[in-house]
């Protein structure tokens, strides 16, 4: 049976790096709750994931030609960012409910500590593979 | 580590909040500073904010706050008839700010709101970098 460490860690590994992003984007819309005309963004997870997993879906766009440029960053991306639909807007074009964010924030770290545990687990479940015990 | 980034975007409204509650309390300190024309009359100051973006660099997902400049308000100064004042100018008038306390007393609680949330954000980042580093065991 052949092993390969890479492909052990399953869909954590993606997982954890996804909650990072998701979290920074968060933080971006909790630090910009003040700024005028700053539009509240966030990712659609799933979607995200399943593109950082190596699955393309029919959205995304193929370079059929060297001279095409592809994005920076392998997931993400500014085509993956999309905008908050705002409740209730401020006047000064503000589009950050500091509520929902806030909300978000910590929904989004319970998951990424969730992550985490998954991914200590299959860390435990090797090494006891590995020691026989 | 994009967590990482989270404590230069948290960082940078917290410098900004700071910024916004320093405004404020001059703000207040001089809402009753006297003058004796209108050049001289303290105005109230207010910070603008904006995005400090990074949209065509490698790291979209985390935009900032900094602070653009200072402006003055342009509202009406107040003036007072009080010839026995020492400043007071030939018609007998002294000048005071266009500070509004009740609009800078919520300045003042919605930044501290504002820090509050950022220092909360950074926190919990650093909780979940912290449970990274241990991972496996």
């Amino acid at each position: 049976m052949r092993f390969n460490l890479d492909k052990a860690m399953g869909i954590y590994e993606t997982a954890l790096y996804v909650r990072a992003k998701r979290g920074s984007i968060l933080a971006s819309n909790l630090a910009n709750s003040d700024t005028p005309n700053f539009k509240a963004r966030d990712i659609d997870f799933k979607s995200v994931l399943r593109n950082a997993a190596g699955v393309s879906s029919s959205s995304s766009m193929t370079a059929t030609n060297a001279k095409h440029i592809i994005p920076g960053g392998n997931s993400a991306q500014t085509a993956d960012l999309l905008y908050r639909h705002p409740h209730q807007p401020a006047i000064d074009g503000n589009t950050v409910d500091a509520q929902i964010e806030k909300t978000k924030f910590a929904e989004n770290a319970m998951q990424y500590q969730t992550s985490l545990s998954f991914l200590t687990g299959k860390i435990k479940n090797l090494t006891s593979a590995i020691k026989g015990e | 580590m994009s967590l990482m980034s989270v404590f230069d975007v948290s960082g940078s409204a917290l410098s900004a909040q700071s910024i916004r509650l320093n405004i404020t309390s001059s703000n207040l300190a001089n809402a009753e500073t006297v003058s004796s024309n209108r050049e001289q009359t303290y105005r109230a100051r207010h910070p603008v904010f904006s995005a400090a973006m990074q949209a065509f660099t490698d790291k979209p997902e985390s935009v900032g706050v900094k602070v653009k400049g200072v402006v003055e308000s342009k509202a009406e100064l107040r003036m007072r008839y009080q010839p026995e004042h020492p400043l007071s100018n030939e018609e007998g008038y002294i000048f005071l700010p266009n500070v509004n306390a009740i609009e800078e007393m919520a300045n003042m609680i919605s930044a501290s709101r504002s820090y509050e949330y950022n220092v909360e954000a950074m926190n919990t980042s650093k909780q979940l970098l912290l449970a990274t580093l241990r991972l496996g065991q």
